[in-house]
């Protein structure tokens, strides 16, 4: 359960980026936070794991206050929180494995992680995850040589291999196609699923939002406008976030492509595996 | 209608805009080139007397002798490599804590100010000026030698080091950052993958560059084959010189090729 009470973020420019947010996420809710650019959307998740120093304000995990934890008691505790990242934020220059193994960190002590010296568990764990995805055989590969939908399911398995209770997700689909951007949102709905973490979720792609998560909520000016369920987004909603736009096309085309989207995906899960190792044995 | 109005003409709008100061810079550097080509001593009597001395050193030299002072030059060369190897090493191994420190984006101000002195002093005297001073400290031979070239190389290494770091990508590091890793796990994760590369690559190229300052070093007293050519000159052996000349060319040459191509590899 996390708990965010008064969370204020005051930039050294002087912008003020969170004016006192409070939002409760209970465990294994997956939860969209939607709002225009510069609404404070990634500030709030970089409090929570303090990637971003909060102002003022609490954010409690399971009841401890990370705000004021040292620096070695917030290595525990971000160990624990997953991070996926926009643009996937993966080492380009370390093989697929590493990158994966790489979540393991906060566990393992200096020197094992210099000499590669994973625990075994760690690295089955790795491999299991990595066939989860259909990126098994791509182990060895340097992160740089994959797609965009394959290191976005590289940075995936980083951030589940933490063993994590709380996945932080900032812009995971903002520079794939569409169709692998539905495909990473539904496998991370799905591993929440099985896992049952809880997940906050930072998109722009309002239909995505409405698609993949139980709750929705709305930023803007570091404010919480909206929060509730997808179904409840109407155009004054959109209007009180975004601004004064032209919504019908947004809100009618919801229920169409949720189910186009979810016949083609019964046809093909994800990208066929197949063709695509066999394009990149090619590349390299 | 509208298009009749907008304006036909477009220039490139000039670098300065004030047009007499652009116009005074011009002239004023065109005065101060004229002035100083005017005031450059040019002696041509002497330069035309000169000249068949020139020829008759050059001739001094041919053919290269390799042959009467060989044991002195491998000494020499063996000598200078070898102070070019360990300086290398010992410069870069001091230069990875100074040019993590030296970088702004991960290191706290007071240690960035501390290790950007320390590269600015390095950086601020040549070779040959810090090899005098050495000299001075611990006395004639390659130790000297060592010791400057290690100290010149943390200045180079160290600073270059820092800029690739503060050029790197930080939404890499950052992901490392969030797993909980500690710092030296970041740095190990984050950081030293994205500068390696280039990091080999100018390692490879301050071998060649310290081995090329270990002939210059030596003339001043730090020991190598500079001291070999120092001596082959007092003694007016301009043969054997020129034989000296020819290696240094040479190793250079192969280093230059070596790590040319071992730089290709490691990218």
């Amino acid at each position: 359960m996390l708990r965010i009470r008064g969370l204020t973020k005051r930039y050294r420019t002087g912008d003020l980026a969170l004016k006192g947010m409070d939002l409760d996420v209970p465990d294994g809710q997956v939860m969209a936070l939607i709002g225009p650019s510069g609404a404070g959307k990634s500030t709030v998740i970089r409090c929570i794991n303090r990637l971003v120093e909060p102002t003022a304000g609490s954010v409690a995990l399971n009841d401890v206050d990370i705000v004021k934890l040292g620096t070695r008691d917030l290595r525990r505790v971000r160990r624990r929180i997953g991070m996926i990242f926009q643009e996937y934020a993966l080492v380009e220059r370390l093989s697929v494995m590493e990158n994966v193994l790489s979540g393991r960190l906060g566990y393992v002590g200096f020197w094992q992680s210099w000499l590669r010296r994973f625990p075994q568990s760690d690295v089955d764990e790795a491999f299991r995850l990595l066939a989860r995805v259909g990126l098994d055989l791509m182990a060895d590969k340097r992160a740089d040589e994959l797609s965009g939908g394959q290191r976005q399911r590289v940075g995936i398995c980083r951030a589940l291999i933490q063993n994590p209770e709380l996945l932080l997700v900032d812009e995971p689909t903002a520079s794939l196609d569409p169709r692998t951007s539905r495909q990473i949102m539904r496998l991370i709905k799905e591993l929440c699923a099985e896992r049952k973490l809880s997940a906050i979720i930072n998109i722009h792609d309002v239909m995505l939002a409405q698609m993949f998560a139980e709750r929705i909520v709305g930023l803007r000016l570091g404010e919480i406008v909206y929060d509730g369920p997808p179904d409840k987004l109407t155009a004054e909603v959109l209007t009180s976030i975004y601004g004064e736009e032209d919504w019908s096309a947004t809100i009618r085309k919801v229920d169409d492509t949720d189910e186009a989207a979810a016949d083609a995906d019964n046809v093909i899960p994800f990208e066929p595996p197949l063709p695509d190792r066999d394009r990149l044995a090619g590349l390299t | 209608m509208t298009v009749a109005a907008l304006p036909r003409q477009w220039k490139k709008p000039p670098l300065i805009k004030s047009r007499a100061l652009r116009w005074g810079l011009a002239i004023g550097a065109a005065v101060y080139l004229a002035l100083a080509f005017e005031t450059t001593p040019v002696n041509w009597h002497r330069v035309w007397e000169g000249l068949p001395r020139g020829l008759q050193f050059i001739s001094a030299f041919l053919p290269p002798d390799f042959v009467s002072r060989w044991s002195e030059i491998v000494e020499g060369i063996s000598e200078s490599l070898w102070m070019t190897v360990v300086s290398t090493v010992v410069g870069i191994a001091l230069s990875i804590p100074v040019g993590i420190g030296a970088a702004k984006n991960i290191a706290p101000a007071p240690v960035y100010y501390f290790c950007r002195a320390i590269l600015a002093v390095s950086r601020s005297f040549q070779e040959i000026i810090l090899a005098i001073f050495f000299v001075k400290l611990f006395g004639f031979g390659p130790f000297a030698g060592f010791v400057t070239l290690s100290f010149a190389t943390i200045g180079f290494y160290g600073k270059l080091l820092a800029e690739d770091i503060e050029d790197m990508d930080a939404s890499q590091a950052e992901a490392v950052r969030a797993t909980g890793a500690s710092w030296l796990q970041w740095i190990n994760f984050g950081v030293q993958p994205q500068v390696m590369p280039r990091m080999i690559g100018l390692g490879l190229y301050r071998l060649d560059i310290n081995f090329r300052e270990s002939a210059v070093v030596g003339i001043v007293g730090g020991g190598g084959i500079g001291a070999t050519l120092e001596t082959a000159f007092d003694r007016y052996e301009f043969d054997s010189a020129a034989a000296i000349l020819l290696i240094i060319i040479g190793v250079v040459m192969l280093a230059e090729y070596s790590s040319g191509y071992l730089r290709r590899w490691v990218q």
